[in-house]
Protein backbone atom coordinates (compact mmCIF):
# COMPACT_ATOMS: atom_id res chain seq x y z
CA UNK A 1 0.00 0.00 0.00
CA UNK A 2 2.90 2.26 0.83
CA UNK A 3 4.36 1.46 -2.46
CA UNK A 4 0.96 2.60 -4.49
CA UNK A 5 0.79 5.94 -2.57
CA UNK A 6 4.55 6.72 -3.31
CA UNK A 7 3.95 5.87 -6.46
CA UNK A 8 0.58 8.15 -6.97
CA UNK A 9 2.21 10.87 -4.52
CA UNK A 10 5.34 10.58 -7.26
CA UNK A 11 3.52 10.98 -10.44
CA UNK A 12 0.97 13.42 -9.88
CA UNK A 13 1.37 15.48 -6.43
CA UNK A 14 5.14 15.96 -6.82
CA UNK A 15 5.11 16.19 -10.63
CA UNK A 16 8.87 16.78 -11.25
CA UNK A 17 8.31 19.45 -14.42
CA UNK A 18 4.59 21.00 -12.27
CA UNK A 19 6.07 21.26 -8.81
CA UNK A 20 9.47 21.03 -9.13
CA UNK A 21 10.08 22.44 -12.64
CA UNK A 22 13.05 19.77 -13.06
CA UNK A 23 13.90 18.81 -16.35
CA UNK A 24 12.29 21.92 -18.28
CA UNK A 25 15.42 22.79 -20.37
CA UNK A 26 14.36 19.25 -22.42
CA UNK A 27 10.95 19.74 -21.92
CA UNK A 28 10.96 22.89 -23.39
CA UNK A 29 12.99 22.21 -26.22
CA UNK A 30 11.88 18.72 -27.38
CA UNK A 31 8.27 19.01 -27.03
CA UNK A 32 7.12 20.87 -30.57
CA UNK A 33 6.36 17.63 -31.80
CA UNK A 34 4.35 14.32 -30.35
CA UNK A 35 7.19 12.05 -31.64
CA UNK A 36 9.89 13.61 -30.29
CA UNK A 37 8.52 13.96 -26.94
CA UNK A 38 7.40 10.28 -26.26
CA UNK A 39 10.83 9.64 -27.26
CA UNK A 40 12.38 11.45 -24.49
CA UNK A 41 10.09 10.60 -22.44
CA UNK A 42 10.50 7.10 -22.79
CA UNK A 43 13.90 7.57 -22.36
CA UNK A 44 13.55 9.33 -19.09
CA UNK A 45 11.55 6.83 -17.28
CA UNK A 46 14.08 4.26 -18.00
CA UNK A 47 17.22 6.16 -17.13
CA UNK A 48 15.73 7.51 -13.61
CA UNK A 49 14.27 3.97 -13.06
CA UNK A 50 18.15 2.68 -12.99
CA UNK A 51 19.90 5.51 -11.69
CA UNK A 52 18.09 6.55 -8.87
CA UNK A 53 18.14 2.67 -7.30
CA UNK A 54 21.43 2.89 -7.46
CA UNK A 55 22.51 6.18 -6.30
CA UNK A 56 20.49 4.47 -3.44
CA UNK A 57 22.40 1.96 -2.82
CA UNK A 58 25.68 4.41 -3.21
CA UNK A 59 24.30 6.58 -0.41
CA UNK A 60 22.79 3.92 1.69
CA UNK A 61 26.78 1.87 1.86
CA UNK A 62 28.91 4.68 1.16
CA UNK A 63 28.32 8.53 1.34
CA UNK A 64 26.17 9.04 4.67
CA UNK A 65 27.42 9.47 8.04
CA UNK A 66 27.91 5.99 9.35
CA UNK A 67 27.06 4.19 5.91
CA UNK A 68 30.40 2.69 6.08
CA UNK A 69 30.44 0.70 9.25
CA UNK A 70 29.87 -2.19 7.48
CA UNK A 71 33.16 -2.28 7.30
CA UNK A 72 34.12 -1.91 10.70
CA UNK A 73 33.46 -0.09 13.57
CA UNK A 74 35.89 2.37 13.21
CA UNK A 75 34.49 3.66 9.88
CA UNK A 76 31.12 4.10 11.65
CA UNK A 77 32.19 7.71 12.39
CA UNK A 78 33.08 8.67 8.38
CA UNK A 79 30.72 11.10 6.93
CA UNK A 80 31.48 11.21 3.24
CA UNK A 81 28.15 13.17 2.32
CA UNK A 82 29.76 16.01 0.99
CA UNK A 83 30.73 13.64 -1.82
CA UNK A 84 27.19 13.02 -2.92
CA UNK A 85 26.94 15.99 -5.78
CA UNK A 86 30.17 13.86 -7.56
CA UNK A 87 29.27 10.36 -6.87
CA UNK A 88 25.61 11.17 -8.32
CA UNK A 89 26.11 12.96 -11.31
CA UNK A 90 28.90 10.71 -12.26
CA UNK A 91 26.94 7.45 -11.37
CA UNK A 92 24.42 9.09 -13.83
CA UNK A 93 26.75 10.04 -16.78
CA UNK A 94 28.31 6.46 -16.43
CA UNK A 95 24.76 4.91 -16.34
CA UNK A 96 23.54 6.70 -18.88
CA UNK A 97 26.83 6.19 -21.28
CA UNK A 98 26.19 2.47 -20.50
CA UNK A 99 22.27 2.54 -20.89
CA UNK A 100 23.25 3.92 -24.62
CA UNK A 101 25.62 1.42 -25.29
CA UNK A 102 23.54 -1.57 -24.54
CA UNK A 103 20.72 0.07 -26.37
CA UNK A 104 22.40 0.44 -29.65
CA UNK A 105 23.71 -2.84 -29.53
CA UNK A 106 20.23 -4.70 -28.86
CA UNK A 107 17.65 -2.16 -29.75
CA UNK A 108 19.13 -0.36 -32.95
CA UNK A 109 15.62 0.61 -33.79
CA UNK A 110 14.98 2.41 -30.52
CA UNK A 111 18.58 3.68 -30.34
CA UNK A 112 17.79 5.41 -33.64
CA UNK A 113 14.46 6.75 -32.15
CA UNK A 114 15.64 8.19 -29.21
CA UNK A 115 18.76 9.82 -31.23
CA UNK A 116 20.33 12.57 -29.29
CA UNK A 117 18.51 12.58 -26.69
CA UNK A 118 20.34 9.39 -24.47
CA UNK A 119 22.68 11.16 -24.10
CA UNK A 120 21.42 14.91 -23.49
CA UNK A 121 19.66 12.90 -20.66
CA UNK A 122 22.98 13.11 -18.53
CA UNK A 123 22.28 17.06 -17.93
CA UNK A 124 18.57 17.03 -17.42
CA UNK A 125 17.77 18.09 -13.81
CA UNK A 126 15.32 15.57 -13.80
CA UNK A 127 17.41 12.66 -12.75
CA UNK A 128 19.60 14.29 -10.94
CA UNK A 129 16.96 15.86 -9.26
CA UNK A 130 15.28 12.38 -9.04
CA UNK A 131 18.54 11.54 -7.21
CA UNK A 132 18.71 14.26 -4.89
CA UNK A 133 14.96 14.46 -3.46
CA UNK A 134 15.45 10.38 -2.90
CA UNK A 135 18.62 11.06 -0.69
CA UNK A 136 16.41 13.86 0.99
CA UNK A 137 13.19 11.88 1.89
CA UNK A 138 15.65 8.85 3.41
CA UNK A 139 13.38 6.16 1.65
CA UNK A 140 14.16 3.05 4.21
CA UNK A 141 14.30 0.27 1.11
CA UNK A 142 15.37 0.13 -2.44
CA UNK A 143 11.92 -1.10 -3.17
CA UNK A 144 10.81 2.82 -2.53
CA UNK A 145 13.90 4.13 -4.48
CA UNK A 146 12.78 1.55 -7.27
CA UNK A 147 9.28 3.22 -7.02
CA UNK A 148 10.07 6.60 -6.78
CA UNK A 149 12.66 6.87 -9.46
CA UNK A 150 9.63 5.30 -11.86
CA UNK A 151 6.77 7.19 -10.55
CA UNK A 152 8.89 10.71 -11.46
CA UNK A 153 9.80 9.44 -14.72
CA UNK A 154 6.34 8.72 -15.64
CA UNK A 155 4.84 12.07 -14.04
CA UNK A 156 7.81 13.46 -16.30
CA UNK A 157 6.41 11.67 -19.54
CA UNK A 158 3.14 12.41 -18.95
CA UNK A 159 3.93 16.42 -18.63
CA UNK A 160 5.62 16.38 -21.97
CA UNK A 161 3.06 14.71 -23.75
CA UNK A 162 0.81 16.72 -22.61
CA UNK A 163 2.70 19.92 -23.62
CA UNK A 164 3.38 18.44 -27.03
CA UNK A 165 0.20 17.76 -27.54
CA UNK A 166 -1.01 21.20 -26.80
CA UNK A 167 1.91 23.07 -28.35
CA UNK A 168 1.12 20.34 -32.12
CA UNK A 169 -3.26 21.95 -31.60
CA UNK A 170 -1.43 26.02 -31.11
CA UNK A 171 0.38 26.75 -33.97
CA UNK A 172 -2.72 26.70 -35.65
CA UNK A 173 -4.11 29.14 -32.91
CA UNK A 174 -3.75 33.02 -33.56
CA UNK A 175 -1.41 33.80 -30.93
CA UNK A 176 -0.11 37.62 -30.23
CA UNK A 177 3.31 37.52 -32.06
CA UNK A 178 5.60 38.21 -28.90
CA UNK A 179 3.55 35.52 -27.14
CA UNK A 180 4.41 33.12 -29.85
CA UNK A 181 6.46 29.86 -28.94
CA UNK A 182 7.89 30.31 -25.88
CA UNK A 183 5.73 32.67 -23.70
CA UNK A 184 2.49 30.87 -24.51
CA UNK A 185 4.33 27.69 -23.93
CA UNK A 186 5.19 28.88 -20.45
CA UNK A 187 1.43 30.03 -20.04
CA UNK A 188 0.57 26.92 -20.56
CA UNK A 189 2.51 24.52 -18.79
CA UNK A 190 2.05 27.40 -15.82
CA UNK A 191 -2.33 26.56 -15.93
CA UNK A 192 -1.15 22.43 -16.57
CA UNK A 193 0.80 22.91 -13.30
CA UNK A 194 -2.28 24.90 -11.97
CA UNK A 195 -4.15 21.80 -12.74
CA UNK A 196 -2.13 19.18 -11.35
CA UNK A 197 -2.40 21.12 -8.06
CA UNK A 198 -5.81 19.33 -7.37
CA UNK A 199 -4.39 16.35 -6.98
CA UNK A 200 -2.47 17.57 -3.66
CA UNK A 201 -3.36 16.10 -0.26
CA UNK A 202 -4.84 13.01 -1.74
CA UNK A 203 -3.90 10.48 0.32
CA UNK A 204 -4.36 6.35 -0.72
CA UNK B 1 69.62 1.06 -44.38
CA UNK B 2 68.84 3.46 -46.72
CA UNK B 3 65.12 3.74 -45.20
CA UNK B 4 66.35 4.03 -41.65
CA UNK B 5 67.96 6.91 -42.58
CA UNK B 6 65.36 8.59 -44.53
CA UNK B 7 63.22 7.53 -41.51
CA UNK B 8 64.83 9.91 -39.19
CA UNK B 9 64.31 13.34 -40.46
CA UNK B 10 61.15 12.83 -41.13
CA UNK B 11 60.57 11.94 -37.43
CA UNK B 12 62.51 14.90 -36.18
CA UNK B 13 60.62 17.15 -38.26
CA UNK B 14 57.40 15.50 -36.43
CA UNK B 15 59.17 16.57 -33.30
CA UNK B 16 59.78 19.88 -33.79
CA UNK B 17 56.05 20.06 -35.06
CA UNK B 18 55.37 18.70 -31.65
CA UNK B 19 57.38 20.82 -29.98
CA UNK B 20 55.64 23.90 -31.91
CA UNK B 21 52.61 22.53 -31.07
CA UNK B 22 53.14 22.55 -27.70
CA UNK B 23 54.51 25.90 -27.09
CA UNK B 24 51.64 27.37 -28.85
CA UNK B 25 49.56 25.62 -26.47
CA UNK B 26 50.99 26.51 -23.38
CA UNK B 27 50.98 29.88 -25.06
CA UNK B 28 47.04 29.82 -25.63
CA UNK B 29 47.16 28.55 -21.97
CA UNK B 30 48.13 31.19 -20.44
CA UNK B 31 47.71 34.28 -23.09
CA UNK B 32 44.82 33.87 -24.17
CA UNK B 33 44.89 33.98 -28.33
CA UNK B 34 42.86 37.81 -28.61
CA UNK B 35 43.12 39.44 -25.13
CA UNK B 36 46.97 40.30 -26.27
CA UNK B 37 46.03 43.33 -27.62
CA UNK B 38 43.32 44.40 -26.43
CA UNK B 39 42.55 46.42 -23.34
CA UNK B 40 40.78 44.34 -20.37
CA UNK B 41 37.04 46.46 -20.68
CA UNK B 42 36.53 46.65 -25.39
CA UNK B 43 34.42 47.10 -26.73
CA UNK B 44 34.31 43.25 -27.65
CA UNK B 45 35.00 42.01 -23.82
CA UNK B 46 31.97 44.47 -22.91
CA UNK B 47 29.86 43.06 -25.24
CA UNK B 48 30.04 39.58 -23.41
CA UNK B 49 28.92 41.29 -20.10
CA UNK B 50 25.62 43.05 -21.10
CA UNK B 51 24.63 40.89 -24.44
CA UNK B 52 23.02 38.38 -22.00
CA UNK B 53 21.27 40.88 -19.82
CA UNK B 54 18.44 41.22 -22.74
CA UNK B 55 19.16 40.35 -26.06
CA UNK B 56 20.60 36.79 -25.39
CA UNK B 57 19.03 36.39 -22.12
CA UNK B 58 19.77 32.70 -21.01
CA UNK B 59 16.53 32.21 -19.73
CA UNK B 60 14.16 34.63 -21.96
CA UNK B 61 16.02 33.60 -25.40
CA UNK B 62 18.61 30.90 -25.31
CA UNK B 63 16.06 29.03 -22.99
CA UNK B 64 18.25 27.44 -20.68
CA UNK B 65 18.50 26.87 -16.95
CA UNK B 66 15.14 27.31 -15.99
CA UNK B 67 15.23 23.95 -14.23
CA UNK B 68 16.21 25.20 -11.12
CA UNK B 69 15.26 28.59 -11.37
CA UNK B 70 11.81 28.81 -10.88
CA UNK B 71 10.64 26.88 -7.78
CA UNK B 72 13.86 29.33 -5.71
CA UNK B 73 11.64 32.32 -6.16
CA UNK B 74 9.24 33.10 -4.00
CA UNK B 75 11.29 35.24 -1.34
CA UNK B 76 13.99 37.65 -2.89
CA UNK B 77 16.21 36.70 -0.87
CA UNK B 78 16.87 32.64 -1.58
CA UNK B 79 16.98 34.09 -5.10
CA UNK B 80 19.32 36.66 -4.51
CA UNK B 81 22.30 33.73 -3.10
CA UNK B 82 21.21 31.09 -5.96
CA UNK B 83 22.32 34.41 -8.46
CA UNK B 84 25.61 35.00 -6.36
CA UNK B 85 26.26 31.24 -6.19
CA UNK B 86 25.03 30.76 -9.77
CA UNK B 87 27.46 33.18 -10.75
CA UNK B 88 30.77 32.04 -8.63
CA UNK B 89 29.92 28.02 -10.15
CA UNK B 90 29.82 29.76 -14.17
CA UNK B 91 32.36 32.23 -13.69
CA UNK B 92 35.20 29.48 -12.43
CA UNK B 93 33.89 26.52 -14.26
CA UNK B 94 33.61 28.05 -17.56
CA UNK B 95 37.46 29.51 -16.67
CA UNK B 96 39.04 26.14 -15.87
CA UNK B 97 36.88 24.49 -19.21
CA UNK B 98 38.76 26.97 -20.90
CA UNK B 99 41.97 26.23 -19.43
CA UNK B 100 41.57 23.02 -19.92
CA UNK B 101 39.96 23.06 -23.65
CA UNK B 102 43.18 21.94 -25.46
CA UNK B 103 43.51 18.76 -23.17
CA UNK B 104 40.04 17.43 -22.72
CA UNK B 105 39.35 14.47 -25.69
CA UNK B 106 36.26 15.55 -27.11
CA UNK B 107 34.54 12.50 -26.48
CA UNK B 108 34.68 12.75 -22.77
CA UNK B 109 34.24 15.51 -22.36
CA UNK B 110 30.92 15.98 -20.83
CA UNK B 111 31.97 13.96 -18.31
CA UNK B 112 34.65 16.13 -17.54
CA UNK B 113 33.04 19.12 -17.66
CA UNK B 114 30.29 17.49 -15.39
CA UNK B 115 33.05 16.73 -12.46
CA UNK B 116 34.67 19.62 -12.75
CA UNK B 117 31.17 22.02 -12.12
CA UNK B 118 29.95 19.04 -9.63
CA UNK B 119 33.08 19.81 -7.71
CA UNK B 120 32.33 23.91 -7.32
CA UNK B 121 28.92 22.87 -6.76
CA UNK B 122 29.97 20.86 -4.03
CA UNK B 123 32.36 23.55 -2.61
CA UNK B 124 29.36 26.65 -2.93
CA UNK B 125 27.23 24.19 -1.11
CA UNK B 126 29.87 23.54 1.60
CA UNK B 127 30.52 27.65 1.88
CA UNK B 128 26.41 28.32 2.29
CA UNK B 129 26.50 25.90 5.09
CA UNK B 130 28.80 27.18 6.80
CA UNK B 131 28.10 30.82 6.73
CA UNK B 132 24.28 30.95 5.48
CA UNK B 133 22.60 27.53 6.92
CA UNK B 134 18.95 29.07 6.88
CA UNK B 135 18.88 30.00 3.07
CA UNK B 136 20.63 26.47 2.54
CA UNK B 137 18.03 24.79 3.70
CA UNK B 138 15.29 26.71 2.16
CA UNK B 139 17.29 26.01 -1.20
CA UNK B 140 17.73 22.44 -0.41
CA UNK B 141 18.30 20.39 -3.58
CA UNK B 142 18.13 23.66 -5.75
CA UNK B 143 22.12 24.14 -4.63
CA UNK B 144 22.63 20.58 -6.11
CA UNK B 145 21.14 21.31 -9.46
CA UNK B 146 22.99 23.69 -9.93
CA UNK B 147 25.36 20.67 -11.51
CA UNK B 148 22.67 19.88 -14.31
CA UNK B 149 22.00 23.59 -14.60
CA UNK B 150 21.88 23.53 -18.60
CA UNK B 151 23.10 27.15 -18.45
CA UNK B 152 26.46 25.96 -17.26
CA UNK B 153 26.46 23.24 -20.09
CA UNK B 154 25.53 25.09 -22.23
CA UNK B 155 27.50 27.93 -22.17
CA UNK B 156 30.63 25.71 -21.48
CA UNK B 157 29.87 23.70 -24.54
CA UNK B 158 29.21 27.15 -26.90
CA UNK B 159 31.80 29.40 -25.78
CA UNK B 160 34.22 28.31 -22.88
CA UNK B 161 35.53 25.06 -25.40
CA UNK B 162 36.17 27.86 -27.40
CA UNK B 163 37.65 30.78 -26.40
CA UNK B 164 40.61 32.68 -24.15
CA UNK B 165 40.26 32.43 -20.64
CA UNK B 166 39.43 35.73 -19.83
CA UNK B 167 36.77 36.13 -22.48
CA UNK B 168 35.13 32.96 -20.88
CA UNK B 169 35.40 34.44 -17.63
CA UNK B 170 33.68 37.55 -18.75
CA UNK B 171 31.01 35.30 -20.44
CA UNK B 172 30.36 33.08 -17.27
CA UNK B 173 29.51 36.68 -15.42
CA UNK B 174 26.90 38.30 -17.62
CA UNK B 175 25.12 34.55 -18.75
CA UNK B 176 24.75 34.24 -14.80
CA UNK B 177 24.39 37.82 -14.44
CA UNK B 178 21.55 37.35 -17.03
CA UNK B 179 20.24 34.64 -15.52
CA UNK B 180 19.98 36.44 -11.72
CA UNK B 181 18.44 39.11 -13.69
CA UNK B 182 15.45 37.41 -14.21
CA UNK B 183 15.69 35.13 -10.84
CA UNK B 184 15.48 38.73 -9.04
CA UNK B 185 12.42 39.95 -11.27
CA UNK B 186 10.30 36.98 -11.04
CA UNK B 187 11.23 36.82 -7.01
CA UNK B 188 10.45 40.45 -6.52
CA UNK B 189 6.90 40.09 -8.01
CA UNK B 190 6.09 37.19 -6.16
CA UNK B 191 7.36 38.11 -2.87
CA UNK B 192 5.43 41.66 -3.35
CA UNK B 193 2.45 40.42 -4.82
CA UNK B 194 2.41 37.41 -2.54
CA UNK B 195 3.37 37.68 0.83
CA UNK B 196 3.13 41.78 0.76
CA UNK B 197 6.94 41.50 1.63
CA UNK B 198 10.68 42.37 0.16
CA UNK B 199 13.28 40.57 1.91
CA UNK B 200 11.07 39.92 4.45
CA UNK B 201 10.11 43.52 5.18
CA UNK B 202 6.66 44.18 5.24
CA UNK B 203 7.05 46.91 2.67
CA UNK B 204 3.48 47.25 2.23
CA UNK B 205 2.37 47.63 5.39
CA UNK B 206 1.69 45.07 8.19
CA UNK B 207 -1.27 42.74 8.37
CA UNK B 208 -3.34 41.88 11.49
CA UNK B 209 -6.01 40.11 12.75
CA UNK B 210 -8.66 42.90 12.05
CA UNK B 211 -8.82 45.76 9.47
CA UNK B 212 -8.95 48.18 12.68
CA UNK B 213 -5.33 46.12 13.55
CA UNK B 214 -3.88 46.56 10.30
CA UNK B 215 -1.39 49.84 9.34
CA UNK B 216 -0.54 50.73 5.26
CA UNK B 217 -2.15 49.21 2.61
CA UNK B 218 -4.22 46.28 4.63
CA UNK B 219 -6.28 49.10 6.52
CA UNK B 220 -7.99 49.46 2.81
CA UNK B 221 -9.27 45.96 2.88
CA UNK B 222 -6.00 45.24 0.82
CA UNK B 223 -5.42 41.58 0.74
CA UNK B 224 -2.39 38.98 -0.42
CA UNK B 225 -2.57 37.56 -3.12
CA UNK B 226 -1.75 33.50 -2.45
CA UNK B 227 -1.97 32.49 -5.96
CA UNK B 228 1.79 34.05 -6.61
CA UNK B 229 3.42 32.04 -4.09
CA UNK B 230 2.08 28.77 -5.80
CA UNK B 231 4.29 27.26 -7.88
CA UNK B 232 2.20 27.56 -11.05
CA UNK B 233 2.80 31.53 -11.07
CA UNK B 234 6.86 31.36 -11.45
CA UNK B 235 5.96 30.14 -15.10
CA UNK B 236 3.35 32.52 -15.61
CA UNK B 237 5.06 35.43 -14.38
CA UNK B 238 8.14 34.01 -16.63
CA UNK B 239 5.75 33.85 -19.84
CA UNK B 240 4.47 37.53 -19.46
CA UNK B 241 7.93 39.16 -18.95
CA UNK B 242 8.83 36.96 -22.27
CA UNK B 243 5.78 38.77 -23.56
CA UNK B 244 6.79 42.61 -22.42
CA UNK B 245 10.73 41.85 -23.61
CA UNK B 246 9.29 40.68 -27.40
CA UNK B 247 7.32 43.03 -27.61
CA UNK B 248 9.85 46.02 -26.62
CA UNK B 249 13.26 44.30 -28.23
CA UNK B 250 10.72 42.65 -31.74
CA UNK B 251 13.64 41.00 -33.41
CA UNK B 252 13.37 38.25 -30.69
CA UNK B 253 9.71 37.74 -32.07
CA UNK B 254 10.07 33.66 -33.28
CA UNK B 255 8.38 32.98 -36.72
Amino acid sequence: MEYINLFVQSIFIENMIFAYFLGMCSYLAVSKTMKTAVGLGAAVIFVLSITVPINFLLDQYLLRPGALSWLGAEYATIDLSFLSFIMFIAVIAAMVQLVEMIVEKFAPALYGALGIFLPLIAVNCAILGGALFMQQKAFTGIGYALTYGFGSGIGWFLAIIGIAAIREKITYSNVPAPLKGLGITFIITGLMALGFMSFMGIKI
Amino acid sequence: MAKETLKKPELTVQEIKDQKEAKKNAMVLFLSDTDEKESFLSKRNRKLLTDPLDDNNPITVQVLGICSALAITVQLEPAVVMAIAVTAVMAFSNMIVSMLRDMIPSRIRIIVQLVVVASLVALVDQVLRAYAYDVSKQLSVFIGLIITNCIVMGRLEAFALGNGIYRSFLDGVGNAAGYGLILIVVAFFRELLGSGKLFGYEVLGHKGATLAESSGLYAFGYENNGLMLLSPMALIVVGLLIWWQRSRNRKLIEA
